[in-house]
């Protein structure tokens, strides 16, 4: 039987990932973005999982609404992108520092 | 083993895998159709519990318009791989490390004594529940004004993409339509009178 208990470790593994990858790809601005959505993928198994093994559909109204949140950040996030890489040639992480920050 | 948790491990391990895929792989392309993978697995394992909907919306929303979304962009740019993946080798350990340390402490976290987990039961859904009825009858009530909220927010996502990546390029020949509303016969048709010739 699944327990809510495999549905937690899957998500922490899924989350780990997604930590690691945003270490090893630190220069591509896209991958970035792509683990990002794998991070929300994690704590949208969270909150399904948990909401399921409830009995109480709240944690699934969540998981809508973080899924509308991440699509507009993926649009907005790309259409950021796209811009950037009209102006510079380059989507590298490291050559966006015209704001000294 | 049951079926059910064998179908568990089945799709987790995939998913697990195309995760990897997602982070390891060369080139962006085979990432987001790792990432694609990821979704349609992810959507899979939330089937297993009975969430149909958010499954289906899963696969309707990120596989059909986020994952496309990164494929269109990922394909439309012109990038330099070898520049991007330089030092790719020297920070994979240090990514490995730290994503094993964070897999420690949530591991901690969930085996301490202070959590213990109450309802490690999957519920029995009577054959006429419908997931899908309930969560409209609870998005449609307790939470109608988030759910407008996330109307506008998906709104204002529209018109910042649009007018971020919208640009003027000049001498392109475009139609004026006020000044073509605003033309009149006269200005256009000039009658002249002349001498019959012989």
């Amino acid at each position: 039987m699944i327990t809510l208990t495999h549905y937690l470790m899957l998500s922490a593994i899924l989350f780990c990932l997604s930590v690691a990858g945003i270490f090893i790809n630190r220069k591509n601005l896209i991958l970035l973005l792509m683990c990002i959505e794998l991070m929300l993928l994690s704590v949208n198994f969270n909150f399904v999982a948990f909401s399921q093994y409830w009995g109480n559909l709240d944690g699934q109204i969540f998981v809508f609404f973080i899924l509308t949140v991440a699509a507009a950040e993926a649009a907005i996030g790309l259409a950021i992108l796209v811009v950037l890489f009209r102006n510079r040639r380059s989507i590298n992480v490291e050559s966006i520092d015209s704001l000294k920050g | 083993m049951t079926f059910e948790l064998f179908l568990f491990y089945l799709f987790g391990t995939t998913l697990v895998g195309s995760a990897m895929g997602v982070i390891l792989s060369r080139n962006p392309v085979y990432a987001v159709l790792f990432l694609v993978l990821a979704f349609i697995n992810s959507s899979f394992l939330w089937m297993l519990i009975q969430a149909e909907f958010l499954a289906l919306l899963l696969i309707v929303v990120y596989v059909g318009a986020v994952a496309v979304l990164f494929l269109f962009v990922v394909m439309m740019m012109d990038i330099n791989l070898a520049e991007l993946q330089q030092g790719f080798t020297k920070y994979a350990p240090v990514g490995a490390v730290l994503g094993v340390i964070v897999l420690i402490e949530i591991g901690f976290v969930m085996m301490s004594d202070q959590i213990t987990i109450k309802f490690n039961e999957v519920q029995e859904f009577a054959a006429d529940y419908s997931n899908t009825e309930e969560l409209g009858i609870e998005l449609y009530t307790n939470y109608i004004y988030p759910f407008e909220l996330a109307a506008i927010i998906l709104l204002i996502a529209i018109v910042v993409a649009i007018t971020l990546t919208m640009r003027k390029r000049p001498g392109l020949k475009v139609q004026d339509i006020n000044k073509q509303v605003a033309v009149d016969a006269k200005d256009r048709v000039r009658i002249v009178k002349m001498e019959a010739e012989e």
